[in-house]
């Protein structure tokens, strides 16, 4: 879809020029990128939540919204639905991405695997904004064992 | 039960918002680190640049547009079929000049400022959808035509219309094809 293309440049883009205009390598610098992409998708996330179908965010349960993020969110987002869902049914879910769209142009494999959380961080952003947005509070990151299968966990926050 | 999540009228717009809603952050961060307005508008810019030269293998991708022989079709094929494609709206082209080779898109609707209704604060000058200028500018090297593209009028910034020029900065051989009729 063209829309999709047009946000996956801008997001391509984006990670590029933050990391182009700080010229920190040390870990410290890394990470204020990354926190600054995440907080970007944190806000976008939260604005995305709020454009949902009302009658799609009465959630019985906590899984119930999880599955709502995995199948409906994903879909309208990236076309696709997140091909698995763990959890221990303790406050921690995994969410598993066999074919992300957003680490898809990357190399398939091993190489680049370095980069890969640069490209994960405005999305770990976007879902915990949307989580905000249904009143769940959480801590989402991410990780690649092989490009472009990547997994986001989910860790709720509970006062 | 589970309900189809694809074709629901709401879920396609969120597709569409969330490259509007990114672009938006993507402005208050840049303003953020930037105090300069003419700063931002040149990150924006360049960004816009990196995408179109990567936008327009897509664009020749889904359009299969034909060979263009003057700067007035390159323009309409601009406003008619790729804003068409990435962003719904189909500006009107104008020709600004005897040469034939400057040309203006007027916005009528723009779908990037769908959620901004005013510049930022002390923004005066910024011009919030340079990203469109770099992106056409980029685009249209990669088909080795040079071109200035500019914002000429912004409703952001009070005007009636939002306007992109483009300047073809290099002459097609149009002299040669003359004389080949």
């Amino acid at each position: 879809m063209a829309d999709a293309v047009l946000f996956e440049f801008l997001h391509t883009e984006m990670v590029a020029e933050l990391w182009a205009r700080r010229p920190d390598p040390s870990p410290g610098g890394q990470k204020t990128s990354l926190s600054v992409l995440e907080g970007m998708g944190f806000r976008v996330g939260q604005a995305l939540g709020e454009r949902l179908p009302q009658d799609t965010l009465a959630f019985r349960e906590e899984l119930d919204a999880l599955k709502f993020l995995c199948k409906d969110v994903w879909v309208a987002v990236f076309q696709k639905q997140m091909d698995g869902l763990r959890t221990n049914h303790q406050g921690t879910y995994v969410l598993q991405d066999n074919d992300f769209p957003l680490l898809v142009r990357m190399a398939s494999g091993l190489q680049y695997l370095e980069e890969a959380p640069k490209f994960l961080a405005f999305t770990c952003g976007l879902l915990r904004g949307t989580l905000n947005t249904l009143g769940i509070k959480s801590l989402v990151t991410a990780s690649v064992a092989a490009l472009p299968a990547c997994k986001f966990q989910v860790v709720i926050q509970r006062a | 039960m589970s309900r189809p999540a694809h074709g629901r009228p709401g879920y396609h717009k969120i597709s569409k918002d969330l490259f509007v809603l990114t672009y938006g952050a993507l402005v208050a961060q840049l303003c953020k680190d930037y105090e300069k307005d003419e700063d931002v508008n040149k990150y924006l810019d360049e960004m816009g640049y990196g995408i179109g030269t990567r936008l327009v293998e897509d664009f020749l991708a889904r359009s299969c547009v034909r060979r263009c022989h003057s700067y007035s079709e390159i323009a309409n094929i601009i406003a008619q079929v790729a804003f068409k494609m990435y962003l719904g709206i189909t500006p009107n082209v104008t020709c600004n000049n005897l040469s034939r080779n400057e040309f203006s898109l007027i916005l009528d609707k723009n779908p990037l400022v769908e959620f901004v209704e005013e510049l930022p604060a002390g923004r005066p000058s910024l011009c919030y959808c340079n990203l469109l200028c770099g992106i056409i500018r980029g685009a249209l090297e990669m088909v080795h035509l040079a071109a200035d593209v500019t914002f000429l009028q912004d409703r952001l910034k009070g005007d009636s219309v939002t306007e992109i020029g483009i300047k073809f900065l290099k002459k097609l051989d149009e002299k040669k094809y003359r004389q080949k009729k």
